[in-house]
């Protein structure tokens, strides 16, 4: 077993992630934990972490427009990248799950209040498994934005959630993708929680003019990084790679 | 290369249109000889339940392996180790597993029994992680690096599960009084 493989994963120098306590966001107040954290030594229960996926991944998981009978309305998308780690090594055979609004911003969910009306063909949810280069693919359509009860007139900017495992428990994410020039950006204290724009930004996936194909579906790409590891006395990262 | 890394977002209120598996509960089969159901609650600093949180559990094997390349003492297949459940309107979340043995620390001294918990919910702009430790360990617990560095007896207090009929109770306060330990990972 390779030194780099023992190697832990390693903190960030500048803050990344959101803060627990953001008050603009108001479910943040009474479920922020008010004491700071403390800092766990990573022992090999946080050097593992769950390698699932296989399968539990249908063949048209990863899309979902082909869930139903019909297809459903709104704009045929794909979402397509590569998961990375903080040293640029693809995360392989990584499962991605994801789920998002329809096109009219409804989330199929008892709790979704929205007066926006439900597809019965879009069901919202999908996952995939990345490949030997950490490449994922998604076809689905552009989800819309909606209102939530945070602050009057609160409307989300469109985004689709993404999970993802990585390799070893501390590269578990959780995250959100949003679309290029959404008008609501400067209005979403979930978005405006992270602290660094150039942070911010990165949540962001670029339309790709090559990508999108013809009478068929616009492309949007977005690369996901997580934790890279601790530099090692020996690095042997072609090795591990 | 280091290329900075994705922060995180909240997971939100509708996460299980997407992440519940039907099996996520089981890090064991039901009936497996000496399973226990570890169960709880997350509470919210009101002390209202978290109707709306996914708790999700890692651990050892009740020999203290795991089943992955990177345990430099060989991998064991077989044991999932992980274990997912959203919470019900009550808060409750409940989960199937073996008690995990023994797990090395860094520099190679005994770490108590423990299994590592993320919790997601609406309003976590990002996971938090704490420990289960078991009440059926006092010694290995008194010797444990990871508890003795929570140096409060309450706060410590906060990492040990209960006994209960059928195996564990551990509730996870996010915030106030009895918040659990959470952990910088």
């Amino acid at each position: 077993m390779s030194e780099a493989s023992r190697a832990g994963y390693r903190r960030d120098d500048q803050p990344v992630d959101p803060p627990y306590l953001y008050p603009e966001y108001v479910g943040t107040r009474m479920r922020a934990p008010r004491r700071p954290l403390v800092p766990l030594p990573q022992s090999l229960t946080e050097l593992t972490g769950p390698l699932l996926g296989e399968g539990r991944v249908g063949d048209l998981d990863h899309d979902l427009t082909r869930q139903h009978d019909g297809e459903p309305l709104g704009q045929r998308i794909t979402v397509s990248g590569r998961v990375l780690d903080g040293d640029g090594r693809p995360v392989r055979n990584t499962l991605i799950e994801v789920w998002q609004a329809n096109a009219g911003g409804r989330y199929r969910h008892d709790r979704d209040r929205h007066p926006a009306p439900l597809d019965p063909n879009f069901s919202g949810a999908g996952r995939c498994l990345t490949d030997d280069d950490g490449r994922y693919r998604f076809v689905t359509i552009k989800p819309g934005a909606y209102p939530w009860p945070n602050h009057d007139n609160a409307w989300r900017p469109a985004h689709v959630h993404f999970s993802l495992f990585g390799r070893a428990f501390p590269q578990r994410l959780i995250t959100q993708m949003y679309f290029p020039d959404d008008p609501l950006f400067d209005r979403d204290p979930i978005f405006n929680s992270i602290p660094d724009p150039d942070a911010r930004r990165r949540l962001i996936s670029t339309f790709d003019p090559v990508l999108t194909q013809p009478e068929w579906a616009l492309a949007f790409t977005w690369d996901i990084v997580l934790r890279g590891r601790d530099a090692t006395p020996m690095d042997d990262r072609d090795d591990d790679a | 290369m280091t290329l900075p890394r994705t922060p995180s977002q909240t997971i939100g209120p509708f996460l299980t249109i997407g992440l519940p598996w039907p099996d996520g509960p089981f890090v064991v089969a039901e009936g497996t000889p000496g399973a226990v159901w570890i169960r709880g609650a997350v509470l919210d600093g009101n002390g209202e339940p978290v109707p709306d949180g996914l708790v999700e559990t890692w651990q050892a094997d009740p020999d203290g392996r795991f089943d992955h390349p990177d345990d430099p003492r060989g991998a064991v297949p077989g044991f999932r180790g992980f274990g997912r459940c959203p919470t019900e309107p009550d808060g409750t979340y409940a989960i199937h597993t073996m008690k995990p043995g023994c797990v090395p620390s860094p520099d190679g001294s005994p770490q108590a029994p423990h299994v590592d918990v993320t919790v997601f919910a609406r309003g976590l702009l990002k996971h938090l992680v704490t420990r289960i430790y078991f009440p059926d360990e006092d010694e290995a617990n008194a010797a444990d690096p990871v508890l003795g560095s929570v140096t409060d007896p309450g706060n410590r207090a906060t990492l040990v599960a209960q006994r209960a009929d059928d195996g564990y109770r551990f509730d996870i306060r996010l915030q106030g009084e009895g918040e659990t330990v959470f952990f910088d990972v």
